[in-house]
């Protein structure tokens, strides 16, 4: 089986763009417009609606223009980088929790297409809201889909929710002003709606829809979307946002290998916060949603981004230009050591890192610090003298004992620490100028 | 009501139909490469897809240096006539067994529309006199049972199902022997919902069919993809891993009568050669169509009344 078939054409075609843009300086228009040609098809293959696309594309030129040039990213990654932002932006910036505050019970409903995961996602919905010591009515609202208010019923006992629905041949907005009745007097914190699957073209379901939440007031309504849905995905959600006002959406089937343009698309026609992500068809399967996660898969360019935002978090160009001043006057102390490895311990393992800078990634380097070995080290250096930290040479035997005395370590622990910052002074000295100037990224 | 008009009454409400798109970037009345580079764009819109729109373009452009084309119908006609060619190329119809019970598997990812198919598929062959039995497959999902049991009692078919949770190629099996024995016309063979992305259960598909394939040599007829209508790109994933799978030989599109019409059909014709062989068009029993490649290109380029 080949799932991830789309995602690896994506990965190429955006490395080839890279290659085209590599070693130029500046961002110029011509740039920008090339790497953003890239976006803007790899956006239509992840099913972004193609007016979406244009406006977003537009937002991204201009904001690429006025971008103030980071010399660690090359311009390919900088466009990159701010489509991504954009994208993130757009998605909801932050993940939004649902709203259940003023009296209880709270109210939500779900809407959607037929099979979008309504019914499923109103179970993990209740099961989510178990968790945190709720009591969650579910009530069906479907009496056309053939044994729809049984699934929900049994998805009731599986997440221990109530359950409440009335005979099919009653109107489904008299169901729910029932439910919301037995919500009240039951004591429910939470009642949620699940409602028949309809297509945004039937008027008579989509007034329908209108009544059910006139009939409960909901504080949420919830637009439940599948993550493969493709280019309709916005009148689709334009038109049950202008007919029931939406709260929120949540995003289904995202175990699919679905690029999820879709997400975007509707973030983007209806401002509207996408909520949760269900991963799967069991009850547990289902997650805050991700923005960033998101924009990085409807880029289809997860991998690439880490680079960039670890590239930046190591280089940042100031410490760099103060780094390579000392190293070209020949000082480099245990204090600028542990400098760095602060600042690489941000992005987990400097190896790694080191590893994908050309010219850096054929060194043996061991400098690869155990997580639960930082806090040692940090006590250790922080038990010497300034005098110390600036000439560690001046270590000898007595002082190492002191040192491990005052930090609650061993004199092998010390000894290891030294022996590690001189193979890196070591390192640290070889490289000319011209290396140095290597340290920035493809 | 014909499909065509159907597809049409659908689209008669959506804002922007593609054929008003089109024509509103036409607007100088001539084929230029600005008007080429829009086209494609608008043309993906429709769901057929990168491929797909370029190939249109081409043809386009192609036909434009032939005979000039002036009017926006001209560009239609066109356009219409490549996408019937695609999808006729591969057409097929439903296969039936020579003699002795026809057996279908209906597949397809979550929530495609696979139950109801098989409840509009049993209402058709009821109204023609033949027999019908259901096979309860899916023995995952909740009420999945229960929904194919109402589907039954609606159209007067027999439906053979186990406990939830046991083994779905069992129930196939069950439902095969039964067939055979009491002189069944048809069998369908309802499926759980299975994302094309999971290995397991592709698995779990292939021993379903194996399973039928050894009780009736010939058997399944047909293997029918359920595709929703609305799916994106991401339809020709599912094309691709489910035929690889399980020798899919038919597919039907779902919920044409949404606002989508349904161009993923398109780039599954095109690109895997795939017959498309019913389409979906509503939530009742008789809301089930053979596919016209005609009737479809013609309402992927209607004009919104
Ligand atoms: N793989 C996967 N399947 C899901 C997910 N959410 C729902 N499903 C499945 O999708 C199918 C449809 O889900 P339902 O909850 O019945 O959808 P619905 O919107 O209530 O459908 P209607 O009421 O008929 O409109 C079922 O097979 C679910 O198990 C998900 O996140 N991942
Ligand atoms: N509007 C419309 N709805 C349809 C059509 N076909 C199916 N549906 C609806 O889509 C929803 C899902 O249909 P099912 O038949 O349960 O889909 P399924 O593939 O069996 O779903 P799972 O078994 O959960 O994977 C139901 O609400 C159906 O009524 C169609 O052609 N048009
Ligand atoms: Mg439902
Ligand atoms: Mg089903």
């Amino acid at each position: 089986m080949k799932p991830k078939m789309e995602f690896e054409g994506l990965s190429a075609r955006l490395a080839g763009v890279f290659k085209k843009l590599r070693g130029k300086g500046k961002l110029s228009e011509k740039d920008i417009d090339e790497a953003l040609r890239e976006v803007r098809l790899s956006l239509l293959e992840a099913d972004v609606n193609f007016k979406v696309v244009r406006e977003f594309i537009a937002q991204v030129k201009e904001k690429s223009l006025s971008a103030e040039v980071l010399e660690s990213l090359t311009p390919a990654q900088q466009v990159i980088k701010i489509v991504h932002e954009e994208m993130v932006e757009l998605l909801g910036g932050k993940a939004k929790p649902l709203d259940l505050s003023g009296n209880p019970p709270a109210v939500v409903v779900l809407y959607g297409l037929q099979g979008s995961g309504k019914t499923t996602t109103a179970g993990k919905l209740a099961l989510n809201l178990r968790k945190s010591g709720r009591r969650v009515l579910l009530v069906s609202c479907d009496v056309y889909r053939p044994a729809a208010q049984r699934q929900l019923e049994i998805l009731a006992e599986k997440s221990g929710a109530g359950f409440f629905t009335m005979d099919p041949g009653t109107d489904p907005a008299a169901i729910a002003r029932g439910g919301y009745e037995k919500a009240r007097t039951g004591a429910y914190d939470v009642v949620i709606f699940d409602t028949a699957g309809r297509t945004q073209l039937d008027d008579e379901m989509m007034d329908e829809a209108a009544r059910i939440r006139d009939a409960v007031s909901p504080r949420e309504s919830i637009l439940v979307v599948d993550a493969m849905t493709g280019q309709e995905a916005c009148k689709v959600a334009q038109a049950f946002d202008e007919k029931v006002g939406l709260t929120g959406i949540i995003l289904t089937k995202i175990d699919s290998d679905a690029r999820g343009g879709a997400a975007l698309s509707i973030a983007k026609v209806t401002g509207k916060p996408i909520k949760f992500a269900s991963t799967g068809e069991k009850l547990e399967d289902f997650q805050v949603f991700h923005p960033d996660r998101m924009a990085s898969r409807i880029l289809g360019m997860g991998d690439v981004l880490t680079l960039i935002e670890r590239a930046q978090a190591a280089f940042d160009e100031k410490k760099a230009e103060e780094l390579e001043r000392k190293l070209r006057k020949k000082e480099f102390t245990l204090e600028d050591f542990i400098a760095q490895m602060k600042e690489v311990r941000k992005m987990g393992s400097f190896g790694d890192l080191l590893r994908m800078i050309p010219g850096l990634n054929r060194m043996k380097i061991d400098v690869d610090i155990d997580p639960k070995e930082w806090s040692r080290i940090e006590a250790i250096v922080n038990s010497m003298t300034p005098l110390e930290r600036r000439r560690p040479e001046i270590i000898d035997g007595s002082r190492k004992r002191r040192i491990a005395r005052g930090s609650g370590t061993q004199v092998q622990d010390v000894n290891r620490l030294l022996k590690q910052f001189f193979q890196a002074r070591r390192m640290m000295f070889q490289m000319t100028p011209e290396k140095m100037g290597r340290l920035r990224l493809p | 009501m014909s499909l065509f008009d159907r597809l049409r009454s659908g689209l008669k409400r959506t804002s922007s139909s593609l054929r008003e798109a089109v024509t509103s970037i036409f607007t100088g009345g001539r084929v230029t490469q600005e008007f080429l580079d829009e086209l494609e764009e608008v043309l993906i819109q429709s769901d057929v897809g990168l491929k797909a729109a370029m190939a249109l373009r081409d043809r386009i452009q192609e036909e434009n240096k032939k005979r000039n084309l002036k009017t926006p119908e001209e560009l239609f006609g066109v356009m219409e006539e490549m996408v019937a060619e695609i999808l006729e190329g591969v057409s097929e119809p439903l296969r039936t067994a020579p003699s002795g019970p026809t057996v279908y598997v209906l597949v397809g990812v979550n929530g495609a529309g696979k139950t109801t198919t098989i409840g509009k598929l049993a209402e058709r062959w009821r109204g023609q006199g033949k027999s019908v039995i259901m096979a309860a497959a899916d023995t995952f999902r909740a009420a999945a049972q229960e929904q194919l049991a109402v589907w039954a009692k609606r159209t007067g078919s027999t439906i053979i199902a186990h406990q939830s949770g046991s083994d779905p190629g069992a129930v196939a099996f069950d439902a095969v022997r039964a067939a055979i024995s009491r002189g069944v016309d048809l069998v369908l063979v309802d499926t759980a919902g299975r994302l094309h992305t999971k290995g397991n259960l592709m698995e779990e598909l292939k021993k379903i069919i194996r399973v039928i394939g050894r009780e009736l040599p010939g058997a399944p007829h047909e293997v029918i993809l359920v595709i929703d209508g609305t799916t994106g790109q991401n339809g020709l994933n599912q094309a691709r891993v489910f035929a690889e799978a399980a020798g899919v030989t038919g597919v039907c599109i779902t919920k044409l009568d949404g606002s989508s019409k349904g161009g993923i059909a398109v780039a599954i014709a095109d690109e895997l050669g795939l017959p498309i062989k019913l389409v979906g068009v509503g939530e009742s029993a008789d809301d089930l169509r053979d596919f016209d490649a005609r009737a479809f290109a013609k309402a992927l380029f209607a004009r919104p009344e």
